[in-house]
């Protein structure tokens, strides 16, 4: 009796507890989902449901500078992410593949700004870009510099890590068959290492979109997204900032899903063949 | 394949020599040559620069000072997808992304083969991998994951196949399995198969020549018989099969030509040593009998065995291994010798420990070799 009950908690408070904290997760993502619909045209008090409205989907743009905003901080995400990528990957080849003098050092430069408070980075980017006579010119390209100095970190630790898993024999085995080093890396490096890149990109995406203590240091007059619900947070969020947030969470939600379809129907092709 | 009118495609290893950035020489001058066709095996402990020598020969190593030829081309600095040359590696280093059938066309594909499609049908039918074209290597076992290698590398019809410890990941039953398969296969194709390994009994039953290395040289070479029956090392005494080693000191030599021997005082016994199995010069000397080639008798009993007699010998431990018993015997000069015994039931029984037996060995199966050797050399790894 006593077992059986266990079980029956052992078996059903797993769950529970799973789906609670599921819930915890997600509550906010539902909050902001639903208030993407509230018309708060007639209301003062922004934070409670009035009424329902198609208009802040229809109208996304009608709080002032919202969209512009929405754009600095896309093309800046778009910009620092290629160029992150792009850097961090090569970076990692080094790291993983190759023994030369100040290895250990440069692994440890790398890392190091993961660890380093973003106010501190900030603060002394700003401080940087002052002494560099670059003061009064503020804006999209301190931003990018900003952005693509974290996300390089992130960037290498991700492909690292997915590069130190691969057997280095598979590249020489590819030059046994008579591939030359232009082909062994394009049809055995690269498709072996492309999912860490794409992660390593989708990483350093959300972290440049998200940013706000380093870019609010390094813009000067620009405004970024994030900046634009912080100010906008002082005088009361325009509902249109829910539909913004509620399409990323839905971009991203599609690619994850998108992803993981894809992978179940190759494993089913292969399984049926 | 070359014809039969080309000159001899033999691959020739000259003073080749591998010292790594940190200072470590894993091969020194090594000099090695095998004939085409031929199932050569490089046998070794961990360590001991056989598979650094087989990379090079693939040019995924760069060689240090000496050089490479297959005939007269020199591939010393050839880079490694120029090569005649293919190797199965030691966890096979299958593409994981790519197919069974896409794997076995890698190499046809990068040289642009026509008519590549159908030779990975033949090569898949002679691996017995047909059923197996559609799958990734993810999803199959050791085994077909070890004859997909074997067929990756077959297919592109090298001159010399390598194989680095190719039966290494799997299990003894499918290793013994596969060792017959393997020699199989090279008879079918002809080609000179350069196979690297650290089990004694693979190389043996695979190859026609066997090289045995040690710390980046070569022991000895030679034919499973001769590396057996005849070891030069205490090295290739201990690491292939297994020996007793007895101090001896030279006391003389006799006879000339074919018949010539050296005498040997062995803890009062004379032993007549053939010369071609004295591989020493100096007076002192290690006796060496392989432990099958000890015969024991219950102590006092009549013995016609021809050859050398020792009495008072105690055995101090026996295990049975079903077809064969293994005793340590307590000899009168307190050194403890191994004796392998095939369980024939001619004496009826076993012999119990603890009992005095004689024992006898002919002379035509000792061999001498160098007192300055390590008697424990090479056991490790055996």
């Amino acid at each position: 009796m006593i077992t059986r009950v266990g079980n029956w908690i052992g078996r059903h408070l797993m769950i529970t507890m799973g789906i609670l904290v599921l819930i915890y997760m997600y509550i906010p993502n539902f909050v902001v989902a639903l208030m993407s619909f509230n018309d708060a045209s007639e209301s003062r008090n922004l934070y409670q449901f009035q009424s329902f409205t198609w208009n802040n989907w229809l109208n996304p743009c009608e709080p002032n500078g919202m969209c512009e905003s929405l754009r600095v901080s896309v093309s800046v995400a778009l910009v620092a992410t290629i160029v992150a990528t792009i850097l961090g990957t090569l970076a990692s080849f080094a790291l993983v593949r190759h023994r030369f003098e100040g290895r250990s050092t440069m692994n440890l430069f790398i890392f190091l700004p993961m660890a380093t408070p973003e106010i501190v980075m900030g603060s002394s980017l700003l401080a940087l870009f002052v002494a560099g006579g670059l003061g009064g010119k503020l804006g999209f390209w301190t931003i990018l510099v900003a952005h693509i100095l974290f996300c390089l970190s992130f960037v290498v630790v991700t492909v690292r890590s997915r590069l130190a898993g691969l057997d280095s024999n598979l590249e020489k085995a590819a030059m046994d068959l008579y591939a030359n080093e232009w082909q062994a890396f394009w049809r055995v490096t690269f498709p072996l290492v492309f999912p860490g890149v794409l992660a390593a990109a989708l990483l350093a995406f959300s972290l440049s979109f998200d940013d706000f203590i380093i870019t609010n240091l390094n813009s000067g007059q620009t405004v970024t997204f994030p900046m634009f619900v912080w100010g906008a947070a002082q005088r009361g969020v325009p509902m249109q900032v829910n539909v913004v947030g509620t399409a990323m969470f839905l971009i991203s939600l599609a690619v994850v899903v998108g992803g993981e379809m894809s992978s179940r129907r190759r494993a089913k092709m292969l399984a049926a063949r | 394949m070359p014809q039969a009118s080309e000159p001899r495609r033999d691959l020739r290893l000259k003073g080749l020599h591998k010292r790594y950035p940190n200072g470590y020489t894993a091969v020194k001058s090594l000099d090695l040559e095998i004939p085409q066709g031929s199932f050569f095996a490089l046998l070794g402990p961990s360590g001991c620069g056989k598979t650094t020598t087989l990379r090079m020969v693939a040019g995924l190593e760069d060689v240090t000072s000496g050089t490479i030829h297959i005939g007269d081309q020199d591939i010393t600095r050839e880079k490694p997808y120029r090569r005649p040359v293919n190797t199965v590696f030691q966890n096979y280093a299958l593409f994981p992304h790519l197919t069974i059938a896409e794997n076995v066309e890698f190499g046809p594909k990068r040289r642009g083969v026509k008519d590549s499609a159908a030779r990975v049908k033949a090569i898949l039918e002679l691996t017995e991998l047909t059923e197996q074209a559609g799958k990734r290597p993810a999803q199959l076992s050791g085994g077909q994951q070890q004859r997909v290698a074997l067929a990756r590398a077959l297919i592109n019809r090298p001159e010399v196949l390598l194989l680095d410890e190719p039966l290494g990941a799997l299990d003894l039953k499918l290793r013994r399995a596969m060792q017959l398969e393997l020699k199989h296969i090279q008879e079918e194709v002809g080609l000179t198969f350069v196979h690297v390994t650290h089990d004694q009994e693979e190389a043996m039953t695979m190859a026609d020549t066997v090289a045995v290395m040690n710390q980046g040289v070569i022991e000895q070479m030679g034919s499973p018989y001769e590396l057996y029956t005849n070891p030069r090392t205490t090295f290739v005494a201990n690491f292939l099969g297994r020996s007793n080693l007895i101090k001896g000191t030279v006391v003389g030599r006799e006879g000339s030509g074919a018949d010539a021997a050296v005498k040997v005082d062995m803890f009062g016994t004379l032993v007549s040593i053939q010369a071609d199995r004295v591989h020493t010069d100096s007076k002192e000397g290690w006796i060496g009998i392989r432990p099958e080639k000890l015969l024991i008798q219950p102590a006092g009993s009549q013995s016609d065995d021809p050859g050398n007699h020792f009495s008072d010998a105690v055995v101090i431990s026996s295990s049975y291994i079903g077809v064969s018993t293994e005793y340590v015997l307590k000899m009168p000069w307190g050194q403890e010798l191994i004796c392998f015994e095939q369980n024939r039931g001619v004496r009826g029984g076993l012999v119990q420990v603890g009992a005095h037996v004689d024992v006898s060995w002919r002379q035509e199966y000792v061999y001498l070799l160098d007192s300055s050797q390590d008697a424990e050399a090479g056991l490790e790894g055996a």
